[in-house]
């Protein structure tokens, strides 16, 4: 038995805590279709094909076309699926949380990010600090920001140019960068090279990076998010140069998302954020694996 | 041929020619970036310990292990030599490779050798073993400082600790896997 009891009731309300927070802002909370035909051809999250076409890998598609169709604030808590992915911290069905809102950009979310986890945490009965795996993080804002570009100066033995360069960047990432990070409070790494963010808009004045972030607590990567690409045509050319490379990988082909890239054309200036749930249960009920905040893990069904 | 979906804790896969197997392993995936599979491998031969990070697309041979049932015969110069029970074939072992296993070696044992090819690198003892105390001194009562357990010599060479009344010329089941007195054996 890898689930504990009171972690499930740490999940409930955690889930509630997070729909009051959004309802109180004037979030729509809508449901979007699991079973899709056309997932993000992104070039490493992988699809789980069903006889009727495939999982969704997030709600990300289906909720921007809701936001070109006028809704103006969105949030969903849903199952999502991705082949593969199964560790301490990943599990291939989980459960995300995302949001969508106009007129905003990545800076909005990362505010809009703190004072969630901080509502969250209270409901709770917790206060500012939280204790994970014998670290204490102080939740106090505001959070900690560093940019890709400082974080591989400051932690990592390469540079970032050799990394991307060499396709050593998710690997650097994962053994110099993460493990660096401060842990005694939540941290934002932000600005990623622009090779490396599918679905979000390049900034301005820098175009060889993309307004995207990642959010860490306690070594835990949280959250993912961007100020969202709303330019249709650089879109569709992004999605088949990913879509290529998924070929020349032997990777699964999808069918191509076209009424996804004909609704971007009325898509309003926006962000959106997708959440780990389980992760944040993970961090409030300080387990170190994911197994302990679900109802079973897909080894126990 | 292992692809790096395959990799997980106790698998076992041929690196440069050697079998390693997986003691520690993790799986990572940063953001919307690729797999990475992180694995502490420890050499089958020579147990050195080594990190690797792998991702997808990556492909292991799997190495040609088996194991053979096999009779310890004797050991000279740290060479522990065993016999295949069905084709008399003899093989040895360092002591290095028989590590742990040498407290339980006594004549005539069946043991499981490990093979990487033709050659033994391994040895398996069966998880109960019977030996005889070949030393043990008498319990000195009163003595609180060793609770309720005395220190004995087996005909191995392995000293344990087992209950008081535990004399020379006894026979006593070892765990193996634990190094620990079990029962006593009456014959």
């Amino acid at each position: 038995m890898t689930s504990y009891k009171s972690n499930l009731w740490s999940r409930a309300r955690a889930i509630q805590a997070i729909r009051k927070f959004f309802i109180d802002r004037d979030y729509l909370e809508v449901e979007t279709p699991i079973l899709i035909p056309s997932p993000a051809p992104e070039v490493h999250i992988d699809a789980i094909r069903t006889s009727r076409g495939f999982l969704h890998t997030s709600p990300e598609l289906c909720m921007k076309r809701l936001l070109s169709s006028g809704h103006s604030r969105i949030f969903q808590i849903c199952k999502c699926f991705r082949e593969g992915e199964r560790g301490d911290i990943h599990l291939p069905e989980f459960t995300l949380l995302e949001w969508y809102k106009i007129d905003a950009d990545y800076m909005d979310l990362m505010e809009e990010c703190e004072e969630l986890i901080r509502f969250v945490v209270r409901e709770q009965d917790m206060g500012d600090k939280v204790e994970y795996q014998e670290m204490e993080i102080d939740l106090k804002g505001p959070w900690d920001r560093i940019t890709i570009k400082e974080a591989f100066e400051k932690y990592s033995s390469l540079t970032l140019d050799e990394c991307l360069r060499t396709g050593k960047f998710d690997e650097t990432i994962v053994t110099e960068i993460e493990p660096q990070l401060d842990k005694s409070g939540p941290v934002f790494l932000y600005d990623y090279p622009s090779s490396l963010a599918a679905l979000s808009r390049l900034k301005k004045n820098d175009p060889g990076f993309a307004e995207r972030f990642e959010l860490y607590i306690g070594g835990l990567e949280m959250a993912n998010a961007f100020s969202e690409l709303n330019d249709a045509d650089e879109q569709r050319s992004r999605f088949v140069k990913d879509e290529e490379r998924r070929r020349r990988m032997g990777k699964e082909e999808y069918s191509f998302p076209h009424k996804f890239i004909e609704d971007l054309r009325q898509m309003p200036s926006s962000a959106g954020i997708a959440f780990g749930i389980d992760r944040l249960v993970m961090l409030l009920t300080n387990s170190p694996e994911i197994d302990q905040v679900v109802s079973f893990t897909p080894e126990e069904l | 041929m292992y692809n790096a979906s395959d990799l997980r804790k106790g698998l076992k896969i041929q690196i440069d020619g050697d079998p390693y197997i997986i003691t520690d392993f993790q799986f990572s995936k940063p953001g919307k970036g690729q797999s990475l599979y992180k694995c502490r491998l420890k050499n089958m031969i020579n147990n050195t310990i080594v990190d690797r990070t792998y991702r997808s697309g990556d492909t292991f041979e799997k190495p040609d292990l088996s194991e053979r049932k096999m009779q310890y015969l004797y050991n000279q110069d740290n060479e522990y030599h065993f016999m295949d029970v069905q084709s008399y074939e003899q093989s040895m072992l360092t002591e290095e490779q028989v590590g742990e296993a040498k407290n339980y070696l006594i004549d005539n044992l069946e043991v499981d050798i490990l093979f990487f090819g033709t050659t033994p690198i391994g040895i398996t003892v069966p998880n109960f073993v019977n030996l005889t105390v070949t030393r043990a001194d008498p319990w000195v009562k009163g003595d609180t400082s060793s609770g309720d357990s005395k220190p004995v010599t087996l005909e191995t060479g392995y000293t344990l600790r087992v209950p008081p009344f535990i004399e020379e010329g006894i026979k006593i089941q070892v765990d193996t896997r634990t190094g620990e007195y079990v029962t006593r054996v009456k014959e």
